[in-house]
């Protein structure tokens, strides 16, 4: 083959920094695809290590470790940012790298472990202290080698973007010369809270600074796993069993064989995966393959009928019970109680569907005793593990080299594909690049769990909710009760609880996962509370669901926003729903309409006021709360997976369907609630009130309650009809 | 063989006449910037130009574009100098990115045959392309952005 395009080199770190002046394209150079350009290098070698996070170059670059695995929510740039505001580093010469997978040194902590896992929007929440320190560590060592060089006190100095001053002789050091005679104590010195910049201080933090990734992400140089290409490299696609619990136990191997480019098969413990020059080559013969299953306890599952049975498990007195919530005396709450409100809700599996499929590239060295990973990895942690483990070797013999994500969303970090593809990579012996097809990420996916579900709630004579019941019924532990306690009301008596089940499907996390159907179960049965007292949602909340002081300014700022109580043109009407996740709080209000004769819904404006701490970096904040917001309509509107005899559905864009731009509502506004205190999640907060909104929007309208979502046309017209 | 024009360079590939323009882009020739999402014409996360129009490289054989013009991402402008690639910059429209390259050479067609594209033209040119993080509110004001200053 001849190739006649210009080559130019590729910097991982250029890339990482949006340095310009490069041109981009992929090298094939003798060592493949060179991810870490010469030139960046030599800049990087007499450069000082500060901390782990830290190293200063001569010529005053600073190049500071990410650990914000970037999807998209923009913590590549805003981690690093934290650090540079303590530092008092000069952004401009600021570069990124992304972090070593070590959860020793890089990771945060969380239930009293390290973790490099960016899920459930914790990677500005959870590092947030830490670099701060990290960074006001490093200005200490600048400030304390200063101090020496003139021989006065630290405590007389300061530090302005990039320098050391002396106020009292104008002297000035950058931290370019620093670095080239400075020394680096051990231990590095201690940092106390009371040292960090007050925020009246900050210049980058509650301002923020352009994402680095954009450059790169609007002329095709951005660097996916999908992208990386190393030299001798082949293609390998799989075929997993169409049940979750499915082993291959033969197939038409000596005719998968002869077809062109193929280079061999390999058997997984739940698939078939096939090797050949090219990926389309693979894929042909993915296509080929005939394949005899053992289908195992999933072979015969059937999502629509399993739903059903959830009913029985809510009402079996043996069931299997994990209480969530226990508070109060909830037997005398209902025993007493002037009123009952008791609803029943379903829901179905939701998929990822990130734009990038699953692919991951592994080379094993030639003596088998290390090996790399490529790939995009919201855990790279869990990555460098998966492979080690595939290869019999420990996690430090692998390196992980961390990608861009053509999305998340909760499906990138568990590092499963990178172990397939490192057995894979282990039976061929080249490095191979690994891609599920689209038809394999939907049929091999990991799901949010389908849920049954029952909320009661017991009212007193003067009307308040004393009483509160909640039972989720489905598989999938910790991820089925996400976002089903009600921490933003004051009810005192609860019994909160999940009955679990098992059928052996994949599940997995999924932008806010449970808070999806629990928020709409919760938020649909108050609006109906409200409805029957004859009162202002709203004020339904604040007064008899005792809402808590910051979910009443979330509320009363999103009346605000949208002019609540104005009336709206023939035909429309809003709902109101309000969500906590990963310590932040959301209401959201949402505008619909609704055509009686199709059942489509259109939802024409959305308002959301967030409570998220302090917002660091306010256009990422606000891109990933509309993000969300988006991404709950699409759910809520369109996307659902059924599975028949073990096997899903859908295969493609095609039968689950994703929201698009003309579904796009006409405004969207979203509004931070002022707060002082940290910051706390924004990546999921945008996603799980828009059911519960839309819903009781609907209701509004209708006078009917949805009580299965998603809200598809079908179902709204059963709905309509009932 | 196979010869047609890349990004203003003669390329010449000897994959099968079958094989999809994706393909042979990304991997044969080495041009990453446009993405495989579906393979099957739903997302547009592999939109190119091919003589100008906006195809889906998916579902385009390598052997229909002989001795044609194929415009990829990379080629759309030198340092990303297209009004298009500025507004989005400028108003940093893309999130995860992935399918930001189809998204641009999709609204790339339309401001070449219609400058000053109202709303609704904007949306119904740019329906077949999916963006997972919803930034299609950004899209639409990046690309009455470059119409504007296009």
């Amino acid at each position: 083959m001849t190739m006649t395009v210009d080559k130019g080199q590729i910097s991982r770190r250029g890339v990482l920094a949006g340095l310009g002046g490069m041109s981009f394209g992929l090298a094939l150079g003798t060592d493949g695809v060179s991810l870490f350009g010469a030139a960046e290098a030599n800049t990087q070698a007499d450069a000082k290590v500060f901390n782990a996070w830290v190293r200063i170059a001569p010529n005053g670059t600073v190049t500071i470790y990410s650990a914000g695995a970037e999807m998209g929510q923009g913590s590549m740039t805003s981690l690093p940012m934290i650090l540079a505001e303590e530092m008092d580093a000069d952004w401009s010469k600021v570069a990124i790298e992304m972090a070593p997978a070590d959860r020793n040194v890089y990771g945060y902590t969380f239930n009293n472990a390290r973790d490099m896992a960016i899920v459930g929007s914790r990677a500005v929440m959870l590092y947030f202290n830490d670099l701060r320190t990290a960074g006001a560590q490093v200005r200490k060592v600048l400030l304390a080698n200063a101090a020496e060089k003139w021989g006065v006190a630290a405590a007389t100095l300061r530090t302005e973007p990039g320098f050391v001053v002396n106020p009292a002789n104008g002297q000035r050091l950058s931290y370019g010369e620093i670095a080239a005679f400075g020394k680096i104590p051990s231990p590095l010195p201690t940092v106390a809270a009371s040292e960090l910049k007050p925020r009246k201080d900050w210049r980058l933090i509650t301002k923020g600074v352009a994402r680095r990734d954009t450059p790169l992400k609007v002329n095709g140089s951005a660097v996916y796993g999908m992208d990386v290409r190393l030299p001798g490299m082949v293609y390998a696609t799989t075929l997993h069993a169409p049940a979750h619990t499915g082993v291959p136990q033969s197939w038409n191997d000596a005719d998968i064989k002869k077809m062109p480019g193929v280079i061999g098969t390999v058997r997984l413990p739940n698939g078939v995966a096939i090797v050949a020059q090219h990926f389309e080559q693979a894929m042909a013969a993915r296509n080929a393959l005939k394949v005899t299953w053992n289908s195992g306890a999933a072979g015969s599952f059937n999502s629509e009928k399993a739903l059903e049975d959830y009913v029985k498990v809510h009402h079996d007195a043996n069931a299997q019970i994990t209480n969530l919530e226990k508070k109060g005396d909830i037997n005398a709450a209902f025993a007493g109680a002037a009123k009952i409100t008791k609803a029943e809700f379903r829901s179905d599996y939701g998929y990822h569907a990130q734009m990038e499929p699953l692919n991951a590239v592994v080379r094993i060295a030639d003596n088998g005793q290390s090996a790399e990973v490529w790939e995009g990895s919201q855990a790279p942690d869990a990555t460098r593990d998966q492979v080690a483990k595939a290869l019999g070797l420990k996690p430090e013999q692998v390196t992980m080299h961390q990608c861009y994500m053509g999305g998340g969303f909760g499906r990138r970090s568990l590092g499963d594909y990178a172990g397939e593809c490192a057995s894979i990579a282990k039976e061929v012996r080249r490095p191979v690049k690994l891609i599920w097809t689209r038809e394999e990420d939907i049929a091999h996916g990991m799901f949010r769990p389908q849920s049954f579900q029952c909320v009661e709630a017991a009212q007193d004579a003067s009307g308040k909710v004393v009483g509160w019941k909640h039972c989720v019924v489905g598989e999938g532990g910790v991820l089925l009760h996400t976002g089903i306690r009600i921490p933003y009301y004051d009810i005192p008596n609860q019994n909160i609880e999940r009955r679990g089940v098992s059928h052996g499907i994949r599940l997995k996390h999924w932008r806010a996962v449970g808070h999806v159907f629990n928020v709409f179960a919760i938020e649909s049965v108050v609006d109906e509370m409200a409805v029957a007292a004859n009162m202002d949602p709203v004020e339904f909340r604040l007064q008899r669901m005792a809402a808590t002081p910051k979910a009443r300014k979330c509320f009363e700022t999103v009346a605000q926003m949208c002019d609540w109580k104005a009336p709206r043109p023939a035909g429309r009407a809003l709902g109101l729903s309000i969500t906590e996740r990963s310590g932040s709080l959301g209401a959201g209000v949402v505008e619909i309409s609704l055509n009686r004769e199709t059942g489509k819904i259109k939802v024409h404006k959305v308002w959301g006021a967030i409570d998220g701490g302090i917002i660091v970096t306010p256009a990422p904040a606000k891109a990933n709360v509309e993000s969300a917001i988006i991404y709950g309509l699409s759910s809520i509107l369109h996307e659902r997976v059924t599975m028949k005899d073990g096997a899903v559905q859908q295969t493609n864009f095609h039968d689950y369907e994703l929201m698009r731009m003309s579904d796009l509502p006409e405004e969207m506004h979203v509004q931070f609630v002022d707060v002082e205190t940290r910051p706390t999640g924004l990546g999921e907060i945008g996603n799980p009130f828009i059911a519960g909104a839309i819903a009781n929007a609907v209701h509004r309208l209708t006078g009917k309650r949805l009580r299965h979502m998603p809200f598809t046309p079908e179902r709204v017209l059963e709905t309509l009809k009932a | 063989m196979i010869s047609f024009t890349l990004n203003d360079k003669r390329v010449s590939v000897d994959s099968d006449p079958n094989t999809p323009l994706l393909w042979v882009i990304r991997d044969h020739v080495g041009l990453t910037g446009t993405k495989y999402g579906c393979g099957a014409g739903l997302c547009g996360a592999c939109t190119v130009h091919l003589d100008g129009k906006a195809v889906r490289a998916c579902q385009t054989q390598v052997s229909d574009v002989t001795n044609k013009k194929v415009v990829t991402i990379e080629g759309l402008s030198a340092n990303s100098s297209h009004p298009l690639q500025k507004a989005w910059v400028a108003l940093e429209v893309p999130q995860c990115g992935y399918c930001q390259s189809g998204q641009i050479m999709k609204a790339a067609e339309l401001l070449k045959a219609t400058p000053k594209p109202s709303r609704a033209q904007i949306v119904e040119h740019m329906d077949g392309n999916i963006c997972r993080c919803g930034t299609y509110h950004k899209i639409i004001a990046a690309v009455e952005q470059a119409s504007r200053e296009g």
